[in-house]
């Protein structure tokens, strides 16, 4: 595998710098667990290419070194300054903090709707988005993050009901919780009560494994195409102001790209009778 | 043989106050906790509305109920930035008002009716795989009062996903 000099090149609404690279190195293959948090990031021409200091880590999250001359340093630094101050962003929920870019923990995005039985609601967690099809094979899910989809009844956005998705490493499969009120609000969570459905997780390229628990809960998890579209280069364009509006035609930046997904159907016969109620998903990490 | 019996029945008694102690003897079990890393509900909203990359972590780990008052004067900041000539939108918001709403991140979900992010009719019921939820933000950042202000800013052109839903469990499409 080689570099060319735009696997290194950072894209600037209206401008591209392309950095040479002089030597390389891989020193390893790494999952997306790779903990980043202890880095600078900085969002290169691909997107999920990031350059920290002389390392470059790429798509499959391989990393490589190479050695660049001062002048190319600094200017990578300049590069930076400009990218973080000018606002990097992504949507709907994509890559939207330094804490928790590129991690299991990175929600994209959040959807309730009406099932095709209307009695049943679905409610999708989506994490780990812009993953290429390449990379979609390596997409775990983490033993030690919940994924917890909060239910308000009383409409004061405290949640009244909680459904925690839990993976278990031993298994491979994912274990769902709830729906069920929590003995606790709040940022903290334990695991409630006992499993009330649980699902192997479907491997990329395989057909979807669904489980149903005794409650009528159906419950998917695996790599499925992202369903969010937007054309947000341009709106990043837009808002550089490098381009005066949205094109004619749109294009969607999340085409062809997967996301790690947790679909369930729950009965709304679980979660009771209140016609409207508020929805938010956390993801929470074992302390 | 009765030696035997007595044997077993007596490793079986053992064997049963053995387990017994072992309940008693048990130590509370550890619970394990899990802390707040990300939260979202409605699409989009802690990108285009929080700016500084702290205060981006810091909405991710707040609880809806305690972010209207930490973030609402900070969204309408960013939505005057965004949009220096807001007055209202289609749905008759003002600043103050749209930026409350959007502030506390929570989806509206009905378990009643049509769940949708907006289909002409109803609005925030839910969100649907095919809504197109960046035209509708767009629509009331940008739109002003007729949601006619700002017509090459409310709306983006993608109108569809690249992949079609299917139209049982799982809904989403099978990975690209």
């Amino acid at each position: 595998m080689s570099f060319n000099a735009t696997d290194v090149a950072f894209k600037i609404p209206g401008k591209t710098i392309a950095f040479q690279v002089h030597r390389q190195k891989q020193i390893s293959t790494l999952t997306q667990h790779f903990n980043i948090s202890d880095f600078f990031l900085v969002p290169a021409i691909h997107p999920k290419a990031f350059i920290v200091g002389n390392a470059l880590y790429i798509q499959n999250l391989t990393l490589k070194t190479f050695q660049m001359k001062p002048k190319k340093i600094i200017l990578t630094a300049i590069v930076a300054a400009a990218l973080i101050t000018g606002g990097i962003m992504y949507a709907a929920d994509h890559i939207d903090t330094p804490a928790v870019t590129s991690q299991p923990t990175d929600i994209t995005d959040l959807y309730v709707f009406r099932a095709s039985d209307p009695a049943n609601l679905v409610f999708v967690a989506n994490s780990q988005g812009l993953t290429s099809p390449a990379n979609s094979t390596n997409l775990k899910f983490d033993a030690n993050t919940i994924l917890e989809f909060n239910i308000d009844k009383t409409g004061d956005n405290i949640e009244d009901l909680v459904i925690q998705c839990k993976y278990d490493a031993a298994s491979n499969k994912m274990q769902i919780y709830g729906p069920i009120a929590p003995s606790a609000t709040g940022t903290k969570s334990k695991l409630e009560g006992n499993a009330t459905a649980e699902v192997a997780i479907t491997a990329y390229g395989s057909t979807a494994v669904s489980g149903t628990g005794t409650s009528g809960i159906k419950v998917f998890a695996g790599p499925r195409d992202d369903p969010f579209f937007f054309d947000l280069n341009r709106y990043k364009a837009v808002l550089a102001g490098t381009a005066p509006g949205f094109s004619s035609t749109g294009t969607d930046t999340f085409a062809g790209t997967n996301v790690f997904s947790v679909v369930l159907e729950v009965p709304k016969s679980l979660i009771g009778a209140t016609a409207n109620i508020n929805v938010w998903l956390e993801t929470k990490k074992k302390i | 043989m009765k030696t035997t019996y007595k044997i077993l029945a007596l490793l079986v008694s053992v064997s049963i106050i053995t387990i017994s102690c072992k309940k008693n003897d048990t130590a509370p079990e550890v619970i394990t906790y899990y802390e707040q890393q990300d939260q979202m509900a409605r699409p989009a909203i802690n990108t285009v509305f929080v700016t500084a990359p702290t205060d981006k972590d810091a909405f991710n780990t707040t609880i809806p109920s305690a972010m209207g008052g930490m973030f609402q004067s900070k969204f309408q900041t960013r939505l005057l930035a965004l949009n220096a000539g807001y007055t209202t939108n289609a749905l008759g918001q003002n600043a103050a008002t749209l930026t409350g709403l959007l502030a506390t991140d929570v989806l509206g979900v009905s378990t009643t009716g049509v769940t949708t992010f907006f289909d002409g009719t109803n609005i925030l019921t839910g969100r649907a795989l095919a809504d197109d939820v960046i035209d509708v933000e767009l629509l009331l950042i940008f739109g002003g009062p007729a949601g006619t202000s700002n017509p090459g800013l409310t709306k983006d052109n993608v109108n569809a996903n690249d992949k079609a839903f299917l139209t049982s469990f799982p809904y989403l499409a099978s990975p690209w």
